[in-house]
């Protein structure tokens, strides 16, 4: 009994000492201000700064190698409080968020062909460039919703995905992943947006689509500074974007959408009022 | 005697008896060609006509550009109509040069053939290569890169692939049977090529009557005609090693690393064309065949009509499609329409009705490794496309996901219609993407 406790006492008393002196000895030095950047991000680990999650982000900050306005989930409250942290001025940036630039799901485009394969975008793109007639339309099989790190993003019964503006926090994620190029960085504070993807002329979108841009220049008539129309498809300038609303009941397929009245059809997200922190920080 | 096999493969219902017996016939030619300037494996051709051209049949309408490359030539001889990009068999728009047939159908000036004795093999190489013949069992990998093995690879076995284990084709079949003369020619070249090397014909048994006929004609000469079991997928190169030689083909090696060169028929057909009578590829047989059209047919097509030509030959189509397939149904692809052109690799048209397709939902693996069986290359599907599915490439990669042969096995015997090609294909091209970008 006593053997038992001196033996395993004596083991323990000498691993720690032997410990005690490694820790003091062979200690990694951390920058606290590494230490205190890392308590101010999000932890989320998404990699939208192009580092190797937060604790690489804060050690390139410290390293002066990455400019505090790097993080697009912490947004400019999280730049100001990590260029507190070192001391430098805070630059602004305008916070994006990511939109899915389609409306075109299974009741308003067509399809080429029945597609029963892999329920993944990247790989029905591989089969003679997704069953979708409409060559640059959102497939609706999720492959950016695998990819968002904040839930943000849900496909509709009908097959289209949809990114909630409440929960984006813009880390592009899904613009990364998307095979068709459809998800695009947009301006938080403009809600307005043209909402199709596809340059083909207005004759042959209405073939294989109700709800896309026919490039009709409508909306330039309506608003024009608020609006360009670039190879059959219109934009919102964003720039100038105040007055784009009004067009929003001039277009005739109805693919410009206010975010503020609702998310597209069959869509479960309920109209968030994004916070306009633009102007703010 | 016992037939010669590999481990693993599946039976499928194999429907020939719907054109097996129905000679090769030539095919009406069309007014309007459409030849896509891809129609190989490798870099495709550039195009070296304009609209407005007149073009005599055989004359080089695409260039190759670099060594796994081969040119295209004119089908017919008529007027370049416009190159521009059409609809390819791929599923993408693909540049093409479109010929409008003046219906004289005149052979370009070709210089008389030089007789084979008098040929090098370097020669004979590129006379194949410049006659654009590519792998005509559908792979369409050019057959000059297999034929000029390097000299530290001695090649000590060749194999004429008869095998056409897809279910529905009888193209080959009917080649063997009808043209056993432009086969053996062609077998005389290979054998100008590789002086040493044992020649084997390897058949499926189902094909009784055409083991006879080359046996007959083999006779008196070295040539070895081995009946094979009937299996899918008897007639994948690797498969088709192991079975008439026992050897395997490493992981990521290729067949001339085990001293064997594989050839399909109507390949071996195309050769004896291109040496012996000088005359470029610009034709091929195809069978047309499935529920939907009015009669089957083997075909003698050029490359370049369009699917929707072959249709009305074959008396229309008796029911709407479900399924348009270029190739086999095991190995083939789906075409979206019929407005795509056939190609050096068309082996079949399979066109099937609604009711042939056994469509069904996809429910969850219940481990029960049919695929694994089935697996003619020993890999574990199920596990591959496990982890394809959540891109965890590594662990893909380290189950070999890139020996699969895209044979359809794992998919046909899946009891829960998992897509199980797909799936490794997918991640297939993803680590081979990662492995560019390195």
């Amino acid at each position: 009994m006593l053997a038992a406790i001196f033996s395993l006492g004596g083991i323990g008393l000498t691993a720690a000492v032997a410990l005690g002196f490694a820790a003091k000895k062979f200690a990694v030095e951390v920058d606290p201000r590494e230490l205190a950047i890392l308590e101010v991000l999000p932890s989320v680990n998404c990699g939208a700064c192009g580092y190797p999650g937060c604790a690489g982000f804060a050690k390139a900050l410290v390293a002066g190698k990455a400019e505090a306005n790097q993080c697009p989930p912490g947004g400019m409250e999280v730049a100001a409080r990590v260029a507190n942290i070192l001391g430098v001025e805070v630059v602004f940036k305008e916070p994006e968020i990511a939109a899915v630039m389609c409306q075109g799901d299974n009741t308003t485009a067509s399809n080429r062909y029945r597609y029963l394969g892999l329920t993944d975008c990247i790989a029905a793109q591989k089969l003679a460039g997704g069953p979708k007639i409409c060559p640059a339309g959102c497939l609706g099989l999720g492959t950016c919703v695998r990819a968002c790190p904040f839930d943000a993003i849900e496909i509709t019964a009908e097959g289209l995905a949809v990114i909630n503006r409440g929960k984006c926090t813009g880390c592009r994620k899904c613009v990364a992943v998307c095979p068709r190029q459809v998800i695009h960085m947009v301006p938080l504070k403009t809600s307005v947006h043209v909402l199709c993807n596809s340059h083909d002329k207005g004759a042959v979108v209405r073939k294989y689509c109700q709800i896309g841009c026919l490039g009709c220049h409508i909306c330039l008539k309506t608003v024009p500074d608020a609006y360009r129309v670039e190879n059959f498809l219109a934009r919102v300038n964003y720039e100038d974007a105040d007055e784009a609303k009004a067009a929003v009941a001039k277009c005739p397929t109805h693919c410009i959408r206010d975010f503020v009245d609702g998310y597209p059809v069959g869509s479960s997200f309920e109209p968030a009022v994004v916070p306009v922190k633009s102007d703010a920080a | 005697m016992r037939q010669l096999t590999f481990a693993g493969g599946i039976h499928p219902p194999d429907n020939k008896e719907w054109s097996a017996d129905k000679p090769i016939e030539a095919c009406p030619l069309p007014a309007e060609f459409v030849v896509p300037l891809s129609q190989h494996i490798g870099a495709p051709a550039t195009p070296c006509v304009a609209a407005g051209d007149s073009v005599a049949r055989g004359q080089i309408i695409g260039e190759a550009h670099g060594f796994v490359s081969v040119p295209v030539h004119a089908p017919t001889s008529g007027e370049v109509v416009v190159v521009e990009p059409r609809p390819h068999p791929s599923g993408a728009l693909l540049p093409a040069v479109v010929i409008r047939a003046d219906g004289e159908d005149r052979w370009g000036d070709f210089p008389k053939p030089e007789p084979l004795s008098g040929l090098e093999p370097e020669d004979i190489v590129e006379q194949i290569r410049l006659a654009g013949v590519v792998g005509m069992g559908g792979a369409t990998f050019p057959a000059h890169v297999k034929l000029s093995p390097p000299a530290e690879k001695p090649i000590d076995t060749v194999i004429l692939n008869g095998v056409e284990c897809e279910p529905y084709l009888t193209a080959d079949h009917r080649l063997m049977l009808e043209e056993a003369d432009r086969l053996l020619d062609g077998v005389g070249v290979l054998q100008k090529i590789f002086p040493d090397a044992r020649v084997v014909i390897g058949i499926e048994a189902n094909k009784p009557d055409a083991i006879a006929h080359l046996q007959q004609r083999c006779a008196d000469s070295s040539v070895e005609v081995v009946p094979l079991e009937v299996k899918y997928p008897q007639g994948a190169e690797k498969q088709l090693i192991k079975a008439v030689t026992g050897r395997e083909v490493p992981s990521g090696g290729l067949p001339m690393d085990i001293g064997v060169v594989v050839q399909n028929v109507g390949t071996v057909a195309a050769i004896a064309d291109a040496v012996l009578r000088n005359l470029p590829l610009t034709e091929r047989v195809c069978t047309v065949t499935g529920s939907a059209i009015t009669e089957a047919k083997n075909l003698r097509i050029r490359i370049g009509i369009p699917l929707s030509h072959l249709v009305d030959v074959c008396g229309g189509l008796t029911a709407e499609p479900g399924k348009i397939i270029l190739g086999g149904p095991m190995m083939g692809a789906a075409q979206v329409g019929l407005d795509v052109p056939t190609t050096r690799g068309t082996s079949g048209l399979l066109l099937l009705t609604e009711t042939d397709l056994a469509l069904r939902e996809t429910e969850p693996c219940i481990r029960c490794a049919r695929c694994v069986q089935a697996c003619p290359a020993n890999l574990l599907p199920t596990t591959i496309a496990a982890y394809g599915r959540l891109d965890r490439l590594d662990e893909a990669e380290q189950y070999r996901a890139l020996d699969c042969i895209e044979c359809g096995c794992c998919s046909y015997s899946c009891p829960a219609a998992i897509p199980l090609v797909q799936t490794i294909r997918y991640a297939k091209a993803a680590i081979l993407a990662r492995k560019r970008s390195g």
